[in-house]
């Protein structure tokens, strides 16, 4: 059949429908009325699993930020739609798309676990939908997968690798054992370490991989012991991050070979690791004593708040409703002009808790690192290692 | 060398301790016939019933005395809530019962504990470390957990070769319908059976937790090497357990070392030889 029954053909009636959106897609076709409604944040996080913590202070912090300015931004009401993406990346396409269709929101935002982020972002690309990424560290987002609307307040995990492979070659380091679990996230620590380590002029005698999630690590302490190099650097998180800790300590290889990683192997573990812990060194980009008056504020105003220390992710969050804020008020307050938000957003430039922040090309962070030791159970800033510190960004087409 | 012997002493170690998490799961499978997969919850019971009686009695060894008889009941409770429903049913419906367990555990665990990791005091008398090599030393603790493993493994076999109840136990395993006629109650035994696996598992989550750290999920990785165990050894074996502990043990120690790409097949390749070499176990009656 080619004819409708009112004898309109299917190309022309085609050419209406187009012609209706593209109409309606107009910003000047929209009723002045529709600027009274709120702003549609849709928060895709883990609030149960592993991760549930860390989405959790990402909530917290973005729901304070907004709530510290009355609750809504560029004069617009914010609303937040939370689901819980349980850190499962076969649910991301189905929550993503039940955020963007079903709760038609305005703005992305999440999430914490990379393979969950690669899942949105791959949706978020498809609808143009303004992202904001508050966590996951997946090189590939903002690399080969970057994107005019897809934007991250957190950092790339080879950007922290490349941050502490300088940091230790810096300290007089020269040959080194690298020790991580065998999956993505490990070995784009590890890779961004190589890479500026060997630089610099290091050596890396060996790469220890253990497979996700095993924490038996006796075995690699024994190795790490018969090589005898001048330090580890080691990447976990979480359990296995308490457990490699305290067995290293357990083995006494602290006082010959000095601990080195990426903040993650010790952030949030500092009660559990106890005195155990003492001497790790970790470079991240955040440290709770950075000075400045934005972080302890921020600070000052999350423990009011929630009667509990803010953390790393928590800055991130609150990093992304500053970057959001920058850019609806460059739209005048309305998400549907996204070209006008998006441009905003990447050429954002403001100061974070964590000293002063702006996107690179490829709308990753561009920020300083720092040097912490963990000791007394607080990872405590040593010094600034790099400042304006940008991933390469390596295989992103946009320009700046 | 050094390392070679270093790398044995961590095998075996390391087996002991899946040694007692794969105990419990063995009877409960070999006597019950049960496809338990909450084994692993109840692992995950002792790490956590371990972090809270050692902060309230403030040693280990007193957490774990308490701890047993809390896990045993626990046990027998699950066993009349859920398990007594399962002995007639085919393994599907085990494997569905069970499997729910894990999510509703789970749940209850991040309700009572939250999710941050915690680590479990060593106590001081223990916390000392013995030098093995110039740069390397062995927590003296690690080597006090292979010692317990030991006890327990050879209080079970003397428990299931020389006492009444033990007796029991292999007749209720081998004749059911024939121990009935004699006038035991089947239901009672398999109860304590059941509830004596629970204990073990937790038994096993209680002491390891000082070395382990406690976490969310800390039991899943426990349940699949445990099968892993039953496997090897041949079902309803305690020999069989722990020899095929050891070999586990000693096989990761030595392929994380020297066949690095290959270290998280190892294990499973040491499986399948058994399985096509002896169907049964190493010690199964087929």
């Amino acid at each position: 059949m080619t004819v409708t029954s009112r004898g309109v053909s299917r190309r022309r009636l085609l050419q209406l429908a187009g012609a209706g959106a593209a109409v309606s897609a107009l910003p000047l076709a929209r009723p002045a009325i529709a600027q009274a409604k709120p702003v549609k944040v849709g928060v895709l996080l883990p609030y149960t699993g592993t991760y549930a913590p860390l989405g959790e202070a990402i909530t917290r912090a973005m729901e304070l930020y907004v709530k510290q300015k009355g609750g809504s931004l560029a004069g617009r009401q914010i609303t937040f739609v939370k689901l819980d993406d349980e850190s499962a990346p076969p649910k991301g396409p189905e929550l993503t798309t039940k955020l963007v269709q079903g709760e038609k929101v305005d703005i992305l935002t999440g999430t914490v676990h990379s393979g969950v982020a690669l899942a949105m972002s791959k949706i978020a690309r498809e609808e143009g939908i303004p992202t904001i990424i508050p966590n996951a560290g997946a090189n590939d987002l903002t690399r080969t997968l970057c994107a005019r609307n897809i934007f991250r307040t957190s950092f790339a995990n080879g950007q922290v690798g490349l941050a502490t492979g300088t940091a230790m070659a810096e300290a007089g380091i020269k040959r080194v054992v690298t020790c991580t679990w065998k999956y993505a996230a490990g070995v784009e620590f590890v890779e961004g370490f190589a890479d500026n380590f060997k630089k610099a002029g290091g050596q890396v005698l060996k790469n220890i991989e253990v497979p996700f999630p095993n924490v038996e690590f006796q075995s690699a302490l024994a190795e790490i012991a018969s090589i005898k190099p001048d330090a580890v650097y080691a990447f976990y998180a979480g359990g296995g991050a308490v457990k490699f800790v305290k067995d290293y300590a357990a083995a006494r290889l602290g006082a010959s070979i000095p601990l080195w990683g990426p903040g993650f192997l010790t952030d949030g573990i500092e009660s559990a690791v106890g005195k155990e812990g003492d001497g790790v060194k970790t470079v991240l980009h955040y440290a709770d004593d950075v000075d400045n008056a934005e972080n302890k504020a921020f600070r000052k105003a999350f423990q009011d708040a929630y009667k509990a220390a803010p953390d790393v992710y928590a800055v991130q969050g609150w990093d992304a409703m500053q970057l959001l804020e920058i850019g609806l008020t460059a739209a005048g307050g309305d998400a549907a002009k996204r070209d006008a938000l998006n441009a905003a957003m990447s050429k954002a430039s403001f100061n974070s808790p964590r000293g002063p922040f702006r996107l690179s090309a490829a709308n990753n962070p561009v920020q300083n690192f720092y040097l912490r030791e963990l000791k007394d159970g607080k990872n405590q800033l040593i010094r600034t290692t790099a400042t304006a510190f940008s991933d390469p960004g390596t295989g992103c087409k946009l320009s700046a | 060398m050094e390392l070679v012997l270093i790398q044995i002493l961590n095998g075996l170690q390391y087996g002991l301790l899946i040694f007692l998490a794969a105990s419990g799961l063995t009877l409960v499978f070999g006597i019950l016939g049960i496809i338990n997969l909450s084994h692993g919850s109840f692992y995950m019971l002792g790490a956590y019933l371990s972090l809270t009686l050692t902060s309230w009695f403030g040693d280990i060894f007193l957490a774990l005395a308490a701890g047993i008889p809390i896990a045993f009941a626990f046990g027998a409770a699950i066993e009349w809530l859920f398990i007594r429903h399962l002995y007639n049913r085919d393994h599907l419906q085990q494997v569905l019962l069970t499997f729910g367990l894990i999510l509703v555990f789970n749940e209850l665990q991040r309700i009572l504990w939250g999710t941050q990791p915690h680590s479990v005091p060593i106590p001081a008398y223990l916390s000392a470390s013995i030098q093995l090599s110039d740069t390397l030393s062995y927590p003296v603790y690690r080597l006090a957990v292979g010692a317990i493993c030991i006890l327990l493994a050879l209080a079970m076999m003397l428990v299931i070769q020389k006492t009444r109840i033990g007796q029991m136990i292999r007749a209720g395993e081998s004749n059911r319908e024939m121990v009935e006629a004699l006038g035991i109650d089947t239901r009672i035994l398999f109860r304590f059976v059941f509830a004596a696996g629970v204990a073990l598992a937790a038994a096993a989550g209680i002491v390891a937790a000082p070395i382990e750290s406690v976490y969310p999920g800390i039991g899943e990785r426990v349940l699949i090497i445990s099968f892993v165990v039953v496997v090897i050894g041949g079902i309803g074996s305690i020999k069989g357990a722990l020899v095929g502990a050891l070999l586990i043990g000693l096989a990761d120690a030595f392929g994380k070392v020297f066949l690095p790409q290959l270290a998280s097949v190892v294990v499973y390749a040491l499986m399948a030889a058994v399985l096509v070499t002896r169907p049964a176990g190493l010690f199964g009656r087929a």
